[in-house]
This record gives structure tokens, C-alpha cells and sequence, in this order.
């Protein structure tokens, strides 16, 4: 089932949680609605379900308006983020909670969530409670009890915030491959942009109630729309410049960038830490001279920082272990760094 | 059982659920609503207002008649006498069960606390008796300390002793949860700077139990005021003697001099009334507090 | 919370804990333990023959019987109570909220007394309720009502902080999957409050056993009938039969410490889960 949000807007109180928020989710889609705290993505997911109202704006299943309906007639999955499993029910009545409320035929109840549970992975656990189960079997339990309903949609509240590392990245693998089984159009909410380009389809970035960029993880990642996602995605320089002749000015270094701007506007650039190139001798290219002020070898990257004294500023460059074996870095070494890659925005580029 | 010990009310108001999903159709809400003003009207309002009218029935003179009658007057002073005696020695174990409890690990610390909990489970006629098994002319210690000229049963030594027995728990079970959940990091932090045990208890301890042993006086009074079971067993009942305020009541009942009876219950129903003020005050104040200390920690943080 | 550590560090170990000791050992070891000398004082034949008199029959079957009733009313009350204080917002709820404790705070005896005035046959109460057949004063229904008064904040109390600090996306997931807010409030909400219902049903139950000051005003006290067995202690004493009524004593006590292990256990339960 597709879900369209149109014009979805929501006040508390003074904060403006969400604005104006449009967008479509096709059918059968595995969308992540990405974000710092405080950008909405909860409340979204929220009014997705239900559970919220809008303070104007519509919410359409199928081109259905079902923006008056209650959850329990809208049959959404959701996931919560504390999984609000029933403490006092076994994990076989939790699964089958639903859909003994939905009055299914007895007979029908005992086979679906046998098949539920294998499918989660949790068959011979029927019997435990929750409390004797690890955060991990418990978020599977959630899952088996949100899809026994035959729900249009999944909906999934941080999913993993509460797991700790190893059963996160296990998790949502396994997500990633039970959508690809069932394709069910699901939705979630992470603040983790490696949890959303890893397990999603389409990535939804938001901001202060706003939608940012939404797009394939690769085209986000690749060309990142504004300088909130090119800053949240992760690990970036940020250099102040001036446009000149079609490139970017910064002190003595003119770099040239794919993009235009109107000479003399002042803008910003942006280079991730693995689009640096560092040597120890100046390149063709133009290059910035600098000095190492801290090495961390240790990794899968080798992370290096370094100081351009001439403009008083730090750089983060990532290597690889090679690169960086063959170079002998170490604290104090003179070097030129030379950019592969940047991205420049000027205030004019997001300022309506 | 804390429960018993601390009936605190969550002041209301703040945590009213707002969430779609927990919200109950208008009717419903207003049907219970009042179903719970009736319940509370029925059974807790009507009393305190039958308690003043009857206490007024033959206007005021009569009720000023029925108070100042030199028993009446005797009683109330012997329930002013034993409360204050009763809170203060309540009040020093508590500290000291409290700071034994709280700040210590030791064997046997469970069962300390089981027994600090044992006055609310006892019915206080049994503790009447236990007392006078102790202290009768057939008891235990009795007759040896009647030869040496001291007499506890039907006396008012008696009926502070139950009156403290019942009321033990009262300080000690409000601020044990208190002091457990301050932490010892202050007074470990004073140790370590020099200061000594009472320059720590009434420099950093006090200042921050203040409200919860202000709280627990205030409970223990009204129920050190209000005891009746096992002081009604230990005093003997003498008028103008070992009668305290509740006693009194059941003499004048059952003298058939129901105004004079309901005079002095409106004394202790405004005592009733008083306390549940105080507590309210105390509440808001504790919460003051806390939102005090959260803001200053919040602004603090952002340095 | 402390730890072994600071029983260097902190000062007052010794003195605190001899200090709480003696006064424990003095005010309740010593007085409880003479009713357990003189209970084991009797032979057995003797102290059955003092417990189980039909008089005491008739006294422990109002005892623990309106003592029961009244508990499990006082449940009823209290989830009504808390669910609407803890739930909704209404003009006077900061009243009607600190009004819960004034039985808590009014002395018992004061409590029989407005009690049994109200329904007697000309109270304001009774002159209603008596022409209708119902004797809410000097009968056992007089005991059950004033026993729901009195133990009316402990249930209260004990679900009030468990009903606010549970967790919203519980009803929310049971609206999800489909179920009524009925279904929701019966097969989620109160099965969750459960094991706070059971303390304070225990507790009340204990206050209930053990309650003589307010009972003794609204029963009567007819030998058979609306005799409790505290007031059975109490007439014992006064007649200077102290074996029975020493008897009669270490059966309460039993029921007393009985609940006192059941409640202390409900709460490490309790304490366990929260964590």
C-alpha cells in the first residue's frame, strides 16, 4: 500500500514539530525518515499511524483519506521504540493479541503465529515472558506481534535505539532481508544516517519539521541538496570562501568545483575527510600546505588531522592503511593536502 | 510496607495523559469524574461536615460550654503533653535508623527494616496488651517496678510508650527512600574535606532531608494525637487522668453526651484538616525545590 | 546507594545501627515477645480451647470477613480514584487529590463516631437508608463501611505513581493492533497494575485485621455478631482473663506478621520488575 502525506503541518504548544510536510511513499518501498532529535520524524511516523493528529494537512492510504480515522481501523503495523510488549502475557499471547481483538477463528490464531514466530526466528520461546527475554528477542517479538494483523503498512519507532552495537548491525540486516521476502511498504525513524543508507530504500532527511532531501541512499549520500545533509551525514570540512571565475577562492587556493555561482558571493565548502589527499611534496593541483597534528591508525581508515597554519585551519583527512604506510606520517610532518572532491554552497542556494 | 508509611499524592495536574491513544470519550470521563466526586462526597466529605454539625448543634456557646469543661480541657492537654514527647523520640530514632539503613551495608539490614514495618501490620489492641503483659500488676516487670515505686500501667508513661510503639515507623519510612535516593556522595565528599560526623549531620544531611522529615513529623503527630486502640488498653481510662483526646470522645459517647463528644472529634477532625494542609505545603515546597535544583543544573550544564 | 566502602568512610556506623537496635529490641522485641511467653505459657489444650470458642469464631469470621470485603471494595474505589487522578483534568482535582489521605489523618475514633451518628436510624444517613431495610450502623455492614473509609488511600497511593509512570505506548500498540479502548483498559492497562493492586489490597486487608478504634463506635459489639476480635482482646483484659485474651492476641498477630512477609514480598516483586 502507498501512504501520501500531504501537507501535513503540527504545532506543541510553541514548537513547530512539523511543516508543511508532503511526501509518498510508494508501495512496497523501505523508507527511512532520518534526522536529528527534535526534527519531527517521530511525529510523522506518528501521525502516519494515528496516533497523532495533524493540526491540518491529509494522510491518504491508497489515495484513501483516512486523516479521521482512528489507529485501530487504519490495521499499521508500528513498531515502538520501547517495543511495549505486554509484561503479563507470554510472547505467543502477545503475537496473538491482535488478532484475538480482531476476533480471527480460533483455529486460524495458533498456526499464524507458529508461522510468525519461525519466521522471527523465536519458535520455541511461545512460552517465555518477557522479562526473560534479551532486548534483541524482544524487538522480534514486537515485529511478529505488528505483522500478525496482516497490517497494510510497518512502522517502526527507532527500531534499534535501544540494542547495543553488535545485535543492532545483526537486526537490521535481518530487516533488510525480510523485506526483501514479505514487501511490505514499511517506514522508520532513525537518527543513525548508517542505520538508514544500510538497511533503506529511500532516505527521507529532516530538519526542524522540514523535509531537507528524500531520495535513493546513494544519490543523497552523493549529492547531498543542502548543507544540513552534506553536515548530518557525517564527518565533513567545512571551509568559508568566495566565488571567483566559476571557483571557489580560500586564501591563496582557488579550487574548482562542478556547480555556479555569481562571481563575488560569498560561500561555503564542503569536503568529506576521505576526499582529501594528502603528500609530502606540493601536487600539481593546487594543494594547501599543512602540518600533522594527531595520527589515529587504528581502524579500518586511518584518520589523520592536520593544521593549515597560513589560514588557522584543521582538516580531518581519511587514508587508507596503505596510503598511509607508504607516506610514514607522524606528528609535526609538513604536508600538502590537495581536495578531490568539493561541494560549495552559497546562502542564496537554501534561503527561500 | 511504604505505602502505608508515605500516602503521598502526586500533586496532580502535571501528568495528565495527553496522548491520542489514552484518551477516553468525553462521557465516559465526565461519568467517572463523577462517580469519584461522589464516592469522596459519600465517604470522607459528609463525616467532616457532620462532624461540625453535630459539634455546633446546640449552637456555640454549648460548644464552647463542651470544650472548656475542666476534663474535656484535661485531655487536650494530656494529647499535647504525649504527641510532642512521642514525635521527638520518634524523630531521633528515625534519623538514626534512617542513617543506619541508608548509608551502611550490614548484615541483618533487611530484617531492620521489616521491623521498623512491623507497628503498622500489629493491631494496636495487641500492642496494648503486650504492654500491659509487660508493666500489669500481673505482668512481666510490674511488680518488681512497683516496689521500687514506679507504676507504668494506667499511667501516662504507659500510654506514651504504645503511642510511640504505634507511630515508630512514621519517620524512619519516610526518610529512609529520602536519604537512599540523595546518595552519600555529599557527606563522603565533607568527610574527605575534614568535617566531622555532627558538622555532616547538620550542615549537608539535614538541609537535604528537611522536607521528608518535616513530612514524617507531621504524620506521626496526627496519628500520635489521634491514637486510640492500645492507649485505651494501657491507661486505664481514668477521667481527669490517663484520658487523651480520643478517649475522651469514647467516655462522653457513651455517657450519652453526644455534643461534648463531637466537640472534641471537630478538635481532632481540624487536626485532621491542618495536617492534610501542611502536607499539601510541604508537597509544593519539595517540588519548588526540585524544579529549582533541575533548572540550576540545566543552566549549569550549558557552561 | 550505599556501599560497603562507606562503612569506612561515613561516620556514625556504630552508633546508628546500636542505637536503632536497642530501641527496636526495647519498644518492640521485648513487648512482643512477652505475648509470645505467655501464649507459650498455656498448654495446648488450654490455648485451643481459649482461640477457638464460638464467641472467637463468630469475632475472627467478622474480622477477616469484613476485613476481606472491605479490601476488595477499597480496590474498586481505589482504581476509579487513581484512574481519574492520574488521568484526567478537572476543576477541584487538587482537592478532591489531598482529600484521599484524610482518613490516613483523622483519628479513628472520630471516624466511628461521625460514622455511627450518620447511619443511625435518625442520622442524616440512616433516616434514608433504615425505611429501605439497610442498617449501615451497629451491624456488620456498619463494620465493612467503616473499614472502606479507613483503608480507603492505600490502594490509592499504591497505584497512583504506577498508573503515571506507565509506559503510553503500551495502549498505543494495543490501539494498533485493533483493540477498543475497552479491551485496552481491561486486557492491557490493569493487568499491568496488578501487582500494585495486590499491595494495596494487602495493605488495607492488614489495616482492616487489625482496626478497633473506629469498629468498636459503629458495631455494637453484640457478642456473636458484630463482635470483632480485637474488641474480644479488649473485653478479655478488662475482665482480667489475660491467658485468652493473650490467646486471641497471638492468633492476630500470626494474620499480622503473615501479611507483613506477603507484603514485604509484593514489594521486593515489585522492585525487581520496575528495574
Amino acid at each position: 500500500m502507498s501512504i501520501k502525506i500531504d501537507h501535513i503541518s503540527k504545532r506543541f504548544g510553541g514548537f513547530q514539530a512539523l511543516d508543511d510536510v508532503c511526501l509518498e511513499v510508494p508501495t512496497g518501498s523501505l523508507l527511512a525518515l532520518l534526522g536529528p532529535s527534535g526534527s519531527g520524524k517521530t511525529t510523522l511516523l506518528r501521525i502516519i499511524a494515528g496516533l497523532e493528529t495533524a493540526d491540518s494537512g491529509k494522510i491518504l492510504y491508497d489515495e484513501i483519506d483516512v486523516t479521521n480515522k482512528p489507529p485501530r481501523q487504519r490495521n499499521v503495523g508500528f513498531v515502538f521504540q520501547s517495543y511495549a510488549l505486554f509484561r503479563h502475557m507470554s510472547v505467543y499471547e502477545n503475537v496473538a493479541f491482535g488478532l484475538k481483538v480482531r476476533r480471527s477463528p480460533r483455529a486460524e490464531i495458533r498456526p499464524r503465529v507458529m508461522d510468525l514466530l519461525k519466521m522471527v526466528r523465536l519458535d520455541g520461546l511461545e512460552k517465555r515472558m518477557p522479562g526473560q527475554l534479551s532486548g534483541g528477542q524482544r524487538q522480534r517479538v514486537a515485529l511478529a506481534r505488528a505483522l500478525a494483523v496482516n497490517p497494510k503498512m510497518l512502522l517502526l519507532d527507532e527500531p534499534f535505539g535501544a540494542l547495543d552495537a553488535k545485535v543492532r548491525v545483526e537486526l537490521r540486516q535481518w530487516i533488510r532481508k525480510l523485506h526483501d521476502e514479505i514487501h511490505i511498504t514499511t517506514v522508520f525513524v532513525t537518527h543513525d544516517q548508517e542505520e538508514a543508507f544500510e538497511v533503506a530504500d529511500q532516505v527521507v532527511v529532516m530538519n526542524k519539521g522540514k523535509i531537507e532531501q528524500a531520495g535513493a541512499p546513494q544519490a543523497v549520500f552523493d549529492a547531498p541538496a543542502t548543507p544540513f545533509v552534506m553536515d548530518f551525514l557525517g564527518n565533513v570540512n567545512v571551509f568559508q570562501g568566495r566565488v571567483e571565475g566559476g571557483k571557489i577562492v580560500l586564501g591563496g587556493m582557488q579550487l574548482a568545483y562542478s556547480g555556479s555561482h555569481v562571481d563575488g558571493t560569498q560561500a561555503t565548502g564542503y569536503i568529506r575527510p576521505h576526499e582529501l589527499d594528502i603528500d609530502h611534496v606540493a601536487s600539481a593541483r593546487s594543494s594547501l600546505k599543512a602540518r600533522v597534528t594527531q595520527v589515529n591508525a587504528a581502524g579500518s581508515v586511518a584518520k589523520i588531522r592536520v593544521v593549515a597554519e597560513e589560514f588557522g585551519l584543521a582538516l580531518n583527512i581519511d587514508i587508507s592503511p596503505d596510503r598511509y604506510a607508504e607516506l610514514q606520517l607522524k606528528r609535526g610532518d609538513e604536508v600538502y593536502v590537495s581536495p578531490k572532491n568539493i561541494r560549495v554552497f552559497s546562502p542564496d542556494d537554501y534561503v527561500i | 510496607m511504604p505505602p502505608d508509611a508515605r500516602p503521598k499524592s502526586t500533586g496532580g495536574g502535571s501528568h495528565v495523559a495527553s496522548r491520542l491513544a489514552q484518551q477516553d470519550p468525553a462521557f465516559v470521563r465526565w461519568l467517572l469524574i463523577l462517580a469519584c466526586v461522589a464516592v469522596m462526597g459519600l465517604l470522607v466529605v459528609l463525616p467532616v461536615v457532620a462532624v461540625f454539625a453535630e459539634a455546633f448543634r446546640e449552637g456555640f456557646a454549648t460548644y464552647w460550654a463542651n470544650i472548656t469543661e475542666p476534663d474535656t480541657i484535661h485531655s487536650i492537654g494530656l494529647t499535647l503533653f504525649v504527641a510532642p514527647i512521642v514525635v521527638v523520640v520518634n524523630v531521633i530514632f528515625g534519623l538514626a535508623a534512617a542513617w543506619a539503613i541508608s548509608r551502611f551495608q550490614f548484615r541483618g539490614r533487611t530484617i531492620l527494616t521489616t521491623m521498623i514495618d512491623l507497628p503498622f501490620a500489629v493491631s494496636a489492641v495487641v500492642v496494648g496488651l503486650a504492654f500491659m503483659l509487660l508493666f500489669g500488676q500481673q505482668g512481666l516487670l510490674g511488680p518488681w517496678l512497683k516496689s521500687l515505686g514506679i507504676e507504668v500501667a494506667f499511667n501516662v508513661t504507659a500510654i506514651i510508650l504504645v503511642t510511640t510503639f504505634v507511630t515508630l515507623p512514621f519517620v524512619a519510612r519516610e526518610l529512609i527512600p529520602v536519604m537512599e535516593a540523595i546518595g552519600s556522595d555529599e557527606e563522603v565528599a565533607a568527610v574527605s574535606l575534614g568535617a566531622n560526623g555532627w558538622q555532616i549531620f547538620w550542615r549537608i544531611t539535614l538541609p537535604n532531608i528537611k522536607w521528608g522529615l518535616l513530612y514524617g513529623v507531621i504524620l506521626c503527630n496526627a496519628r500520635a494525637m489521634g491514637e486510640y486502640g492500645a492507649a485505651a488498653v494501657v491507661s486505664g481510662r481514668i477521667e481527669g487522668k490517663t484520658q487523651t483526646m480520643p478517649l475522651r470522645i469514647e467516655y462522653l459517647e457513651q455517657s450519652f453526651n453526644s455534643p461534648a463528644a463531637f466537640a472534641v472529634a471537630s478538635l481532632l477532625t481540624l487536626l485532621a484538616i491542618g495536617t492534610l494542609v501542611l502536607k499539601v505545603w510541604v508537597e509544593r515546597l519539595t517540588r519548588q525545590e526540585i524544579q529549582e535544583a533541575a533548572r540550576a543544573a540545566d543552566t549549569g550544564g550549558a557552561h | 546507594m550505599a556501599s560497603l566502602a562507606n562503612r569506612r568512610v561515613l561516620p556514625g556506623f556504630r552508633m546508628s545501627v546500636s542505637f536503632t537496635l536497642m530501641y527496636l529490641a526495647v519498644l518492640i522485641v521485648v513487648p512482643l515477645f512477652a505475648v509470645l511467653l505467655r501464649a507459650s505459657s498455656m498448654t495446648t489444650a488450654d490455648f485451643v480451647r481459649a482461640v477457638w470458642t464460638p464467641q472467637a469464631r463468630a469475632a475472627y469470621a467478622l474480622t477477616f470477613g469484613a476485613s476481606l470485603i472491605a479490601a476488595v471494595i477499597d480496590v474498586g474505589l481505589g482504581l476509579l480514584l487513581a484512574w481519574v487522578l492520574v488521568r484526567y483534568d478537572f476543576p477541584g482535582k487538587r482537592i478532591l487529590d489531598s482529600l484521599i489521605d484524610l482518613p490516613f489523618a483523622l483519628p479513628t475514633a472520630v471516624a466511628g463516631l461521625v460514622y455511627s451518628s450518620l447511619y443511625a436510624p435518625k442520622g442524616w444517613m440512616g433516616q434514608f437508608l433504615v425505611p429501605l431495610g439497610i442498617h449501615a450502623a451497629y451491624s456488620r455492614l456498619a463494620v465493612v463501611v467503616v473499614l472502606v473509609f479507613i483503608g480507603l488511600p492505600f490502594v490509592v497511593r499504591a497505584l497512583e505513581p504506577v498508573l503515571e509512570s506507565l509506559d503510553p505506548e503500551l495502549e498505543e500498540a494495543a490501539a494498533c493492533l485493533g483493540a477498543s479502548r475497552w479491551t485496552t483498559v481491561w486486557c492491557v492497562v490493569i493487568p499491568h497494575l496488578y501487582p500494585a493492586i495486590l499491595t494495596g489490597f494487602a495493605l488495607t486487608l492488614a489495616r482492616g485485621i487489625g482496626e478497633y478504634g473506629s469498629v468498636v463506635f459503629v458495631s455494637g459489639n453484640k457478642p456473636f455478631q458484630t463482635e470483632i476480635a480485637p474488641y474480644l482482646i479488649v473485653q478479655k483484659l478488662e475482665a482480667f482473663q489475660y491467658k485468652e485474651a493473650t490467646a486471641i492476641a497471638t492468633v492476630l498477630l500470626a494474620a499480622s506478621f503473615a501479611l507483613l512477609i506477603v507484603i514485604n514480598f509484593l514489594e521486593r516483586q515489585r522492585a525487581r520488575h520496575a528495574t
